[in-house]
């Protein structure tokens, strides 16, 4: 056998290699080491929860989605009115937003896997749009513009209130974290999963095969929307605000701009790219808050330019090329 | 520009490398919209508050003033709140001053309850935002403040038919509400309503509506910035001007900014706001020349540049009688009922809801020695927050 098959068995497999063990330590250890930075931290982490659900559609279904941020909204907004309206729980809050863009991404997966590439950009684009419009009409319910606030979030299990400094977010939302991403990793390695990326290498052939197609991305895209709208309750309640840009076109934007800063496909280039967007942001943004957003577009046009495939490509790249250039020296 | 920068920059790193001198500053976090389509905000608002420091030293109540600057990008409000929760706890601000726009204010307000730090809101405008925090005070605006005496204003004219034309998000509902109130109380009514989207400001169809109504006069609040010049560009050339249609307005629609930029297409219109850069005090005439001479290149200070200014000179005011604590219900305490005179006239901080008490000036467009200038021609002295009373 080639020693492609091993590396086909390791796509499949959900098991973790010891270094990605490793990896996970380092948020924890980031806790301690920067402890000044945990909003930051924080921010980070909801975000890409959100970033891996578009990675499940974008990475793996190759559906390019505009309007995760309409998920991402009403899962916010969700776990906002709930503690509005006096359920303060977050676990129970958090769970009933995403099970809320879980019932929405159902519906809007029907409108999404009608038509190809270009017809879902649109569509999904709509359901964003018509999305923010409602809040925005809605007003008197979320507040519109000025934003849903005024409420507060009960401690975890009854024990751990959120403080000033983001201590209680942070463990709260690397657990959540954690536990999406054990999720998304068993999915898209099960034969599930396998045959998502076979639909997008080949869409013509799968019926072949006997697979419903438009099923499978039904279901991708609802589980995605459920796992972002987990994301967006995450937001809410670790902020205690909800502001309708949380909905916008531009939120959508981002998500895939960080999403494709990583690399699509891989979860990690999910990790990594909103790691390395968000810090780039709060540094850029610090350094020279009126000039930032050049040096920020810079950055993003490198990527695109000189690292194919994202942070995480261009790494694997650079790792095979050490590895090949290691080989011919040995004898 | 740079050097500025690097002075700041040096002066903060000068602090982080001695911090026996902590003690004796005040640190004060400035949230304000340093980049995005409002840019332009922020920096009217950091000349205001340079301004003031220039004029009135560094120095109060033997405590060193210190600014740090963070970006909130315009209305963003989770990183308005980012911003602040690092002001608090990376920079261990004493003191918050900034916040453009409502959410941004709203979001910041918990964490700065929390942490015991007084906000100073130099523009969010919704009604009774300071109820979020009791340590907020409001020094800029709000909205129904300087809308209602456009309706009471309307009422008094006698106008037969007016029409509202308002974008259609929360502060353009808030603007219909305040104007159709201040009408009612005058005695007028409102003859038509029509709400445009925010996003889309082709305004034709909706102006050729209103010419087709041919109202006597038109109240309008749109989102400032584009949206305001366009539409008073096209209300120009659709030939409602000529016909003798008042455009009626708060402030916002007739900032220096925008009228320099609609040029002869803006005389006439009426707009009832608190500052305008052709009041007449020597205090305001004072403000302008200084204003002019440290800034050259920023030829327009406007509501925000003094609504900054004011806010430091609240500050200034608060430290003196606290003796230099900054904290924030210690603060807040010396400021409740605080009057003073800012470039823009009297003004007061309500003692109950700590938000502002000004003068609303009623003003048209004119050309007056060669330039286009907001003059004032009536006063409501006095206006408060009328929404949350």
């Amino acid at each position: 056998m080639s020693p492609r098959s091993s590396a086909i068995e390791r796509l499949a497999s959900p098991r973790p290699r010891p270094v990605e063990v490793l990896a996970w330590l380092l948020p924890a250890l980031a806790f301690f080491l920067v402890p000044d930075n945990l909003a930051l931290g924080v921010s980070i982490m909801t975000y890409a929860v959100a970033v891996l659900a578009l990675d499940l559609v974008l990475g793996y279904a190759g559906i390019v989605s505009l309007g995760h941020a309409a998920f991402f909204g009403v899962g916010a907004y969700t776990a906002g009115l709930l503690a509005v309206q006096g359920w303060k729980e977050p676990l129970t809050g958090m769970l009933l937003a995403g099970a809320v863009s879980l019932a929405l991404g159902f519906l809007a997966s029907f409108l999404v896997v009608r038509g190809k590439d270009l017809t879902r950009l649109m569509v999904t684009l709509g359901i964003g749009l018509v999305v923010y419009e409602l809040a925005n009409r809605l007003s008197s319910v979320t507040g519109g513009m000025d934003g849903l606030s005024g409420f507060e979030i009960g401690p975890i299990f009854g024990v751990f209130s959120f403080d000033l400094y983001g201590r209680t977010a942070w463990w709260y939302v690397y657990g959540v974290l954690i536990l999406v991403f054990v999720l998304l990793r068993l999915v898209v390695s099960s034969p599930f999963g396998l045959s998502l990326r076979a639909i997008r290498e080949g869409v013509s052939r799968m019926p072949a095969l006997g697979a419903s197609v438009d099923h499978r991305l039904r279901t991708a895209f609802t589980l995605s929307a459920g796992v972002t709208g987990i994301a967006g309750g995450l937001l809410a309640q670790t902020t205690q605000f909800v502001g309708i840009d949380s909905l916008s076109v531009g939120r959508s934007a981002d998500f895939l701009v960080m999403l494709v800063l990583g690399g699509t496909g891989r979860l990690y280039g999910a990790l990594i790219g909103t790691t390395v967007f968000m810090i780039a942001h709060d540094y850029l943004a610090d350094m020279n808050p009126v000039y930032w957003e050049f040096w920020m577009g810079l950055l993003l046009m490198a990527v695109v330019l000189f690292a194919r495939g994202g942070v995480v490509g261009a790494g694997r790249r650079l790792l095979q090329t050490v590895k090949t250039k290691f080989a011919r020296a040995a004898p | 520009m740079i050097r500025r920068q690097f002075l700041l920059s040096a002066t903060a790193a000068l602090v982080i490398a001695f911090p026996a001198f902590a003690a004796d500053t005040v640190k004060v976090g400035l949230v304000l919209p340093m980049s995005g389509p409002f840019s332009q905000y922020g920096q009217q608002m950091q000349n205001g508050i340079k301004l003031f420091m220039k004029e009135h030293g560094d120095v109060v109540a033997g405590k060193k003033i210190e600014l740090i600057v963070k970006d909130d990008g315009g209305i963003a409000p989770d990183r308005a709140r980012r911003a602040v929760q690092d002001l608090i706890v990376r920079d261990k601000v004493d003191v918050l001053v900034g916040f453009t726009f409502t959410a941004s204010a709203l979001a910041a307000a918990p964490l700065a309850k929390e942490a015991d730090k007084a906000m100073i809101v130099l523009n969010a405008t919704s009604s009774g935002i300071t109820a979020a925090n009791p340590y907020m005070i409001r020094i800029g605006q709000t909205l129904p403040q300087i809308t209602e005496p456009a309706g009471r204003y309307a009422g008094a004219q006698g106008y037969k038919t007016i029409y509202t034309v308002v974008a259609d998000i929360t502060a353009g509902h808030d603007a219909e509400a305040a104007f159709t109130r201040g009408l009612k109380a005058a005695g007028g009514e409102v003859a038509g309503t029509l709400r445009v989207p925010a996003q889309n400001p082709d305004f034709a169809p909706f102006v050729q509506r209103i010419k087709d109504g041919k109202p006597d006069a038109v109240f309008t609040w749109l989102p400032p910035g584009e949206a305001t010049i366009n539409f008073i560009k096209e209300f120009n050339q659709r030939g409602l001007s000529a016909e003798n249609i008042v455009m009626l307005g708060t402030g916002d629609l007739t900032d220096e900014l925008t009228i320099e930029q609609t040029g002869e297409a803006g005389i006439g219109v009426v707009t009832t706001g608190h500052y305008s850069m052709a009041h007449k005090s020597p205090k305001n005439q004072a403000f302008i020349k200084a204003y002019l001479a440290e800034f050259p290149n920023h030829k327009w200070p406007n509501f925000m540049s003094v609504s900054a200014y004011d806010g430091m000179a609240a500050l200034y005011r608060g430290l003196e009688k606290t003796g230099g604590n900054a904290s924030g219900p210690a603060l807040v305490e010396a400021l409740k009922g605080e009057k003073f005179e800012s470039p823009r006239g009297p003004i007061e901080i309500d003692a109950k809801t700590r938000d502002i008490v000004q003068t609303v000036y009623v003003r048209k467009v004119e050309r007056v020695d060669g330039t286009l200038a907001n003059v004032e021609f009536q006063e409501f002295p006095a206006s408060r927050d009328s929404a949350s009373q």
